[in-house]
């Protein structure tokens, strides 16, 4: 696998990233994967700033700023004047937060996603509005602390499951990837350049300071994640085909969530509550990764 | 070739001729028809363009600034709650500089509904960094429609042309509809560096810091300055081509004028009318059109209302807590003129009322009779 993984750096050195930052580690990849022929799509988010500022560029590529709710229509945008000019093979890269995916950009998302736009976007998810400074987003896990879920009032309710509404919208391409499996990554983002239509990678991206762990723990907290179930790996093709991709190890939740400052106030109550939800959430998905492979197995 | 066409039409063939590759848009009355019969063209492939259609204004204006962006002549329509829906992104057409062009069909604001004819819409948008342009016929909106492209893809800035909704939108008039060749030579194809490509990366919109970004509104205000000029010299040189002339204010009879009446858009046409018959009875008044409110043509307002002793403007859109925005725009105009005329500030017409030739003249003729303006507008026609 190691002979597989690109050399190429379309991010480079002096990008304003904190240590540790998924966030990063999310893009570095998938330019990667992509190759110089592509363009990106940024609105607000931590990208602005790690990107640099006017007039230096960490990225390699074009690189559109845009406003925080206009990621997927911009990226439209971009889509539909490369194919007046003749390059319908410059691929077109929207790649923004959580918050600016789940919350303030999901609905030119669903647009954009409806059209089945030619477009890749990645959502790099790092549970909660970073880049302002650690507030909740509907991306923010169950009882997390952020700070405006202070402790004594965390964040009730599940996570929105963003896949499932894009795979809703029968999306030909949607996965879930994890900054602890680089090489996962980079073929979904290749695999997803290379089907038309709107294609939705979902990247669980640690956050140091906004999960309160430290920066050298990154990886091995988002690799807990996907081991505890919290954060499962899979692929769903055009809204039904369901494969998961990488096999937990069934971690019990609580070393996950012990092991972050974010959800040090939880009790041990809370704790069997959300492990109660992430194995019923995991049956789940289990069932309708079985529920496609009956449907294959049809005469 | 002379058709009979609404308004509505008359700015989508303007936009065929302009031979624009991408359009977004979505559905409001009264601009809908616009994007319908560009769909249609789109369709046919009588228009070879990308049409998005999008789940909202805020959307629309995000696609077309991309596309831009990416270097294609990029178009979009809207009316009132829609423009207002756009407003951040306004921000971001102009700041990033892009020659793109917007129909506002003006329309009222909501609440209470009412899809009739103000102009509140779009003049609340008038500190976004777009021109703007008043037009007053269906001749004048598919010309004004080319020359904002002209005009943007030199300054490049926004060009949002602005008329009356029903008054002109779904009434049908003559208009000449230029041949595709006159206008391809007239208007060729735009090309500029700073786009997004990939064989010449570049980053656009991206962090500015407090050293810089004052330079960066500073240069968006010479760009406004340098198209006053602009727009002169795009009418004349619209005028050698295709024989129709038009300016960013035009002035009707005021060389000998002492009451000078100020309308925009589609309000000129009765003013046009009551003024010929009030100099046909010895009354000594003109008329100023403004067809471009933004950039404001100062030292045009000035030279041609200084030395009068009246200037009577009708606002079809109001200001809260202050005024109608025409009449404030030539006070602060003219405050610092020795010999600036009395400034009569008018409202009527809001939410689509009709202003008649009979209400135009019971209008000046009150101005002309009061010694002195109130500070505050008057409201014409209010049920009493």
């Amino acid at each position: 696998m190691r002979n597989d993984y690109p050399h190429d750096e379309l991010l480079q050195s002096g990008h304003l990233a904190c240590q540790g930052c998924g966030g990063t580690m999310t893009m570095r990849h998938c330019l990667k994967a992509l190759g110089p022929d592509t363009i990106c799509i940024i609105p607000a988010c931590c990208w602005t700033i790690i990107s640099g500022n006017f007039p230096y560029s960490a990225l390699t590529v074009p690189v559109l700023h845009t406003a925080f709710e206009t990621t997927a229509a911009a990226a439209s945008g971009v889509r539909a004047a490369l194919d007046m000019q003749g390059k319908p093979n410059t691929t077109v890269l929207g790649f923004a937060g959580d918050g600016g995916t789940f919350d303030i950009g999901l609905q030119s998302l669903s647009g954009a996603a409806e059209r089945n736009e030619d477009i890749i976007y990645i959502c790099y998810d790092n549970e909660a509005y970073m880049n302002t400074g650690i507030q909740r987003s509907s991306a923010t896990p169950e009882l997390a602390w952020t700070t405006t879920t202070p402790e004594t009032r965390p964040k009730l309710g599940p996570k929105k499951n963003m896949i499932q509404i894009l795979a809703a919208h029968k999306a030909p391409y949607c996965a879930t990837a994890n900054v602890a499996w680089p090489e996962d990554l980079i073929r979904k983002v290749k695999r997803a350049a290379g089907i038309r239509g709107t294609k939705f990678i979902h990247v669980l991206s640690p956050c140091p300071p906004g999960w309160k762990i430290s920066s050298e723990m990154s990886i091995e907290i988002a690799r807990l994640a996907t081991h505890s179930k919290v954060f499962p790996i899979y692929e769903v093709i055009n809204g039904e085909e369901y494969h998961i991709n990488i096999a937990p190890k069934n971690v019990p939740v609580k070393d996950y969530l012990r092991a972050q400052g974010r959800f040090r106030h939880l009790s041990n109550e809370d704790i069997q509550h959300i492990q109660t939800r992430i194995d019923y959430e995991w049956k789940i998905l289990l069932q309708r990764e079985m529920t496609e492979s009956f449907q294959k197995n049809m005469p | 070739m002379k058709k009979v066409l609404m308004g509505n039409h008359a700015a989508s063939q303007a936009v065929k001729l302009a031979r624009v590759k991408m359009i977004a848009a979505y559905p409001i009355t009264p601009q809908t028809q616009i994007v319908e019969e560009l769909s249609e063209m789109c369709g046919s492939g009588a228009l070879d363009a990308k049409f998005l259609k999008v789940e909202s204004e805020h959307s629309a204006m995000a696609s077309c600034i991309a596309a831009s962006a990416t270097g294609v002549r990029a178009f979009t329509a809207t009316s009132a709650n829609g423009l207002a829906l756009m407003h951040e992104l306004l921000h971001w057409a102009a700041g990033a500089r892009l020659p793109l062009v917007m129909v506002n069909v003006n329309r009222a604001m909501a609440p209470g509904w009412n899809i009739w004819c103000d102009q509140s819409d779009s003049l609340s948008q008038r500190d976004t960094g777009w021109l703007q342009f008043y037009v007053e016929d269906n001749q004048e909106v598919l010309d004004t429609v080319l020359m904002a492209y002209a005009i943007a893809e030199k300054v490049l800035l926004p060009v949002m042309v602005c008329y009356d909704a029903f008054f002109l939108s779904h009434t049908y008039e003559p208009v000449d509809i230029p041949a595709q060749q006159e206008v391809d030579k007239w208007l060729p194809e735009h090309k500029r560096d700073f786009i997004l490509d990939t064989n010449n990366p570049k980053s656009l919109n991206a962090l500015v810091m407090p050293d810089l970004y004052m330079e960066m509104r500073y240069k968006l205000e010479q760009a406004h300055q340098a198209a006053i000029p602009l727009v002169n010299e795009t009418g004349a040189s619209f005028y050698k081509a295709f024989g129709r002339r038009y300016h960013a204010v035009e002035a009707i009879h005021c060389e000998d004028a002492e009451v000078v009446l100020v309308t925009s858009s589609s309000t000129t046409s009765p003013a046009r009318l009551v003024i010929e018959e009030m100099r046909n009875r010895g009354i000594k008044i003109g008329l100023v059109k403004i067809r471009m409110f933004r950039p404001f043509p100062v030292e045009d307002v000035c030279r041609i209302l200084c030395g009068k002793k009246k200037a009577v403007v009708i606002d079809r859109n109001f200001s809260f807590g202050k005024g109608g925005i025409f009449a404030d725009e030539i006070r602060g105009a003219l405050c610092n003129e020795t010999h600036r005329p009395l400034v009569y500030g008018y409202i009527a017409g809001l939410g689509g009322r009709d202003i008649t030739p009979e209400l135009v003249r019971e209008i000046v003729e009150e101005a002309c009779q009061t010694k002195h303006p109130p500070s505050l507008a008057l409201w014409k026609g209010l049920i009493k």
